[in-house]
This record gives structure tokens, sequence and C-alpha cells, in this order.
């Protein structure tokens, strides 16, 4: 094994800081919770374009840093995003939460340089392995479960991801990670493509998701809205651009996401769900896979880490101050806490789409790619999404927790207030660059893999897009009262595996033990009996026949030595005596018959 | 705190806001109409007075009420339904 260059990659600088950082203490740790992030951001802004840190491991030559636009734009945000996630969670006393968040975004980085599958795979499930603890971390009997789901869904995921690899391996003989021929598809490409959307919770393998980030620790959820699903999206741009059935299965996901929304009492819940409707936008712009389209799901990523991190930033802060996240038991807490709702509020305005916020600069590019590819009906679809989006993010978020019915109990009311400091600066720097990117639009598209031709602010774009959102507003306030949420939960696709174990426990439990007391009662009852009568039949003919046939041989043997015994130990002089005695009767003998 | 006391006026002031909102949607709908230039609209309907408002409210509606029907399907369930709460 030769390294070929001593080339520093990013996500080192994260898990060298994740070995360090519980061996801080105080001030130290919170200079270094943002110091090390900032390092990891840095590397980042000043790697070199091309392929640097290659690796022969037996007989293949392994990739870690294949440096190019479309890798740097994801690395960026991937970077900055853990920055701003670092500063949140500055409070947070235990620093195995922030450690494994570090480990989780090298995974996530590692992934995005890496320059072939096996590289990729290694990080994939580092990513996999070290996120589920930010889920174990709040210590919910319902989140080890939901982290235990988590787990066995990523590790199905990984195994079917690897599977590809190594068909693709065999087929090809080559593990460059890379553009795969989406027209002639083998089992191998499915193989891979279903790893990758596994990631990217598209329908039906997506229940994972909000089943997991519901449930994961406040800051836990800030980093898990970011990563898995981005560096997924990442992952199919670069092997499945044009693939033509991810742009149904991205349409698919946009309406779902949205659909289950509507019926979501809990907040952050709601948020997960938000997800898979904005991620389904960029899986539709890969499917779409023209140069714009691709811009588009690069641009929509980048700002979805944002406005959804701010978004999980909000609703955590409201957890995290009233210990509530559901809107059943939330409402009217603008006077307890105003900076959070302002601040959610953006993070809804952005992911609406709203112009002046990051949503409008990045969603309408893969709509527009959408419309110029002639794919009137998904873009209409996305354009109906986009009314769900704000509906939900926009209006139902904040008006449930911050306005509407006053539900929060003496308890919950006398904890809110607004966040520490530090989870409002988080806020506020994320905030500002999601009114950034809306406003100053070559700081984005700059970052893009190809030159953008684009431009979001016509009269017509801004008016299309006032008119749909203030327009869904409208009808979210006449329709206000079936909106009203309700303590319940929605059945989702996770329904199959959580009642699955059920059922197989109550197999267990039930069949599979009937059956074993049975065989073990006729055991007792029959074979028991059967092998008492064998043992006594068996003990008689061992105790007289064989021990008969024994004892006599014994006898035998004993009684011949006994008697060679005997000739061996007569006395000498008796012997020779009698020898002597035969030899004068044979000489006398002699002489007699000799005369 | 002022943000707070900036929600309560509006809140006070609840029905001329309301009034307000009525103003800018009419006026988005006919300023729409007559000074937008629907070069860049991709196909017909788009061309049509009021379209993408119509389309906003609709698409709403069309969500509300089909996501209600869908969870009333049997998919919402009690929260203890999975025997956690």
């Amino acid at each position: 094994m030769a390294i070929s260059d001593l080339w520093l990659h990013p996500a080192v600088i994260l898990l060298l800081g994740a070995v360090l950082l519980p061996l801080l203490r105080g001030r130290v740790r919170s200079v270094a919770l943002v110091v090390i992030p900032v390092l990891a951001f840095l590397r980042v802004l000043y790697l070199d374009p091309g392929t640097h840190g290659c690796v022969q491991f037996l007989d293949w030559g392994l990739v870690f840093g294949r440096v190019d636009k479309l890798s740097q734009v994801f690395g960026y945000i991937m970077t900055l995003m853990c920055i701003l996630g670092s500063i949140y969670s500055l409070h947070v006393k235990n620093p195995a939460e922030q450690a494994v968040a570090w480990c989780y975004v090298a995974g996530s980085l590692g992934v995005i340089y890496a320059g072939d599958y096996l590289v990729l795979f290694l990080f994939w499930e580092l990513m996999a392995f070290s996120s589920v603890f930010l889920i174990w971390q709040r210590r919910r009997p319902q989140s080890i479960a939901a982290g235990l789901r988590y787990l066995l869904v990523h590790v199905f995921g990984g195994v079917v991801l690897l599977g590809g690899i190594m068909l693709h391996y065999k087929a090809t003989g080559s593990l460059a990670f890379g553009q795969l021929d989406v027209v002639h598809r083998d089992l191998a490409t499915w193989m891979i493509l279903i790893g990758f959307i596994l990631n990217a919770a598209v329908p039906p393998l997506h229940a994972w998701l909000p089943d997991a980030y519901s449930e994961a620790t406040v800051t836990g959820s800030v980093f898990l809205c970011a990563f898995t699903t981005k560096t997924a999206v990442y992952a199919l741009c670069r092997a499945f651009a044009g693939m033509e059935v991810l742009v149904v299965l991205g349409v698919v996901m946009a309406i779902y996401g949205v659909v289950y929304a509507v019926l979501e009492n809990d907040s952050r819940k709601l948020l997960a769900y938000h997800i898979i409707s904005q991620v389904g936008y960029m899986v539709a712009g890969v499917g779409l896979g023209t140069q714009m389209a691709i811009n588009g799901a690069c641009a929509h990523a980048f700002a979805h880490i944002l406005y959804k991190g701010l978004l999980f930033m909000g609703t955590g802060s409201v957890l995290q101050m009233t210990g509530q996240s559901k809107f059943t038991e939330l409402g009217g807490l603008y006077k307890k806490m105003p900076w959070a709702f302002v601040f959610t509020l953006i993070g809804g305005l952005s992911i609406s789409a709203f112009p002046l916020f990051s949503g409008f600069v990045s969603k309408s590019m893969i709509v527009a790619a959408g419309f110029e590819e002639h794919r009137t009906t998904a873009a209409f679809l996305l354009m109906l999404a986009s009314a769900g989006t704000f509906l939900h993010t926009g209006l139902k978020v904040p008006y449930f927790i911050w306005f509407g019915k006053n539900n929060c109990s003496a308890e919950t009311w006398q904890r809110a207030e607004d966040p520490p400091w530090n989870m409002r600066l988080a806020m506020a720097i994320t905030a500002g660059l999601c009114i950034w990117i809306g406003c100053y639009t070559p700081y984005l598209y700059k970052l893009l893999p190809y030159a953008v031709d684009y431009q979001p602010y016509t009269a017509y774009h801004v008016s299309e897009t006032l008119q749909i959102l203030l327009f869904t507003a409208v009808g979210f306030f006449l329709f206000l009262k079936p909106l009203q949420p309700t303590a319940t939960i929605s059945l989702d696709m996770d329904w199959f595996y959580r009642m699955g174990g059920r059922a197989v426990q109550w197999f267990v439990d039930k069949p599979a033990q009937a059956v074993d007391t049975w065989v073990g009662e006729l055991y007792r009852v029959c074979g028991l009996a059967w092998l008492m009568v064998t043992a006594r039949a068996s003990a008689w003919f061992d105790g007289r026949v064989i021990d008969g046939v024994v004892d006599g041989f014994a006898r035998s043997v004993r009684g011949a030595g006994d008697r060679l015994r005997h000739l061996q130990t007569r006395q000498l002089q008796f012997n020779i005596l009698s020898a002597m005695a035969v030899l004068v009767l044979l000489l006398l003998v002699y002489l007699l018959t000799s005369m | 705190m002022k943000l707070v006391a900036l929600i309560e006026f509006l809140q006070r002031h609840l029905k001329v806001l309301v009034r307000l909102c009525w103003l800018v949607l009419a006026l988005l709908v006919v300023g729409d109409w007559l000074w937008v230039d629907k070069e860049p609209a991709h196909t017909e309907p788009e061309h049509w007075f009021g379209f993408w408002s119509a389309f906003g409210f609709v698409a709403c509606v069309v969500i509300i009420f089909f996501s209600k029907w869908y969870g009333h399907r049997g998919i919402m369930k009690r929260e203890d339904y999975y025997g956690d709460k």
C-alpha cells in the first residue's frame, strides 16, 4: 500500500476533532467546537481541483479525494452546516453527542470526495453507524427503538449497495464512482440505485426518516436533516443523472411528504415529512438530468440544508425549552419565544420559495428545467407541492406553535422562553444566509457545477410565485378548522416492519412456543418412557452379557497368568534339584541298558 | 419586548390587516393581468386571467381535503397505536 501524495482530507479534521473533543473541558471545548468545523470548512475552500489521496489497496486503486465543482458545492455546504450545527449545540454538556455528529459529517464528506465505490461504501456506513447515536442520545425508550429501526433499514440499504457494487465490479472490472449507464440498466445499476434512494428517503423506502428524525435529540435532528438525504442526492447526481424513473419518484416524493404533513401533529415529524417532499424536487432534477436540472438539484440541496436546519433549530428550541413538540400541546408562544418564531418563519418562507428567500432561487430552477424538457405534468405537480409546502411549513408550523389556541400546560408555559444565546446565534446566522442566498443569487450560482443561465427574478416568476403562495394562505385561513391538529399518528411504510417484527414475535411466543411445549410433553410421555425401558434392557444386557463375557475372559486370563506366574516364581534350588534328578535318572537308564 | 408589542399591535388591528391583505391579493391578480409579461409562460392556461391565483387556492384545498380523506381511510391512529406514547 503506497500513498501517492500526502493530502489532508477535510473529514480527517473532523474525525481527529471527534477524538479530541471528549478530552477537553469548559471554555477550551467551546472554542474547539467552533474552531474545528471552521478548519474543516477552510480546508474545503482551499482544496485544489483534481484527484488526490490515491491509495493502492490489494488490486484496487482507491481514491479518497476527487475534487471537482460537483463535490465542492456539497463539501462547502456540508462543512458550513457543521459550523452552524456545532454553534447550535454549544450548550450541550455531553461531548459524545457533538463527537458523533462530527463523525457523521466526516462520513458525508468522505462520500462526497470519494472517487470509487469502495471508499464511498466505507464512508456510507460510517454515516449510518455514527448518526444512529444522535437518535439514541435522546435516551427515551421510543428513541432507542426508533434508532434500532433506523439502523436495521440502513444496514439493509448498505448490503444492497455493496451487492450492487460487487456486481458492477464483476461486470466492468472498475470500481470508479461515476455516471452509470442509465439507459441499459443491469441488476448492479438497480441495486446501487436502491442503496442510494433508500438514503434519499424515496417512497416506499422512506419511512425511516420521519420515524427517526422526530425521535432524535434537539441538536441531533439539526445535523440529521442536513446530511444523509443530501449526500444521497449528491451520489444520485454523480451516478444517475438523466435516469427517467427518478422524475416520477421525485414527483411522488414531493406530494407524498405534503400529504402526510397535513395529518401530522408533531412539528418535527411534520418537518421530516417535508424533507421527503423537498428532496423529491432534487431527485426529480437528477432524473431530468439536464445541466440546468442538475444545477437546480445542487442549488436546492444547498438552500435546503440551511432552511431545513433553521426549521429544525426553531422547533428544536421549542422542544428544548418547553419539552413539547406536538401542536396539541403548544400554541400562543409568541409572547414567550418571539425570536424563535421569527427565525422559524424565515425558514418557513425560505422553504416555501418566497421571493427574496433562498428557496425561490433554487427550487424554481428544477421546475423551469421540467417545463423546458416538456415534462409539463411533472412541473405542475411540483408547483402543487410547493403550495403544500407553504401551507404547512410557512403557515401551519408557525401558527399552531406561536399563535392559534393555547394548548400549553401550566408547566409548559412556565418553562417557555427564547433559547440560550448560542442557539439564537446559530438561528440568526442561518436565517441571514437564507435571506442572503435569496437576495444575492451569484453567491449560490457561482458554486454550482455548470454555468448558470437562469434569472429567477423576472416579473412573471415573482408574480406567479406570490399568487400561488398568497392564495394558499387564503385557503389556509378559510379552512383552518379541518387543519386543526389532532392527537393522532399516521401509519406509514414503517408499519410493515414494525408490525412484521411483532408478527415474528407473536409467532415465536404463540405457535412456535406451543409446538415446542407439545414436543416437550410428547417426549416426556412417550420418548422418556421408551428411553427408560431401553435403558433398563441395556443395563441388563450390559450387566449380564457384556460383563459376563468380559469378566469370564478376565478370570481366564487371571488364572493363566497365575499359573504362569507360579511356574516362573518357584525356588531356583528346587528347579536345579529337579533337573539334576532327571539327569541322574537318565544317566542310570543309559548305564543299565548299555551293560 | 418590541417584537411582542408589534405582534400585539397587529392583532389589535386585525380587521384592518385582513382588509389590507385582501387589497394586496386583488392588486396582485389585477397587476399580473395588466402589467406582467406572459412570454416566459410554458403552457396556454398560464395566460388565463388569475391562473396562478386559482392554482394556488385549488392546490391548497385539494391538498387539505385529499390528505384528510386519505387520513380517515385508516391511516390516522391513536398515539399509543404502537404501544408507546
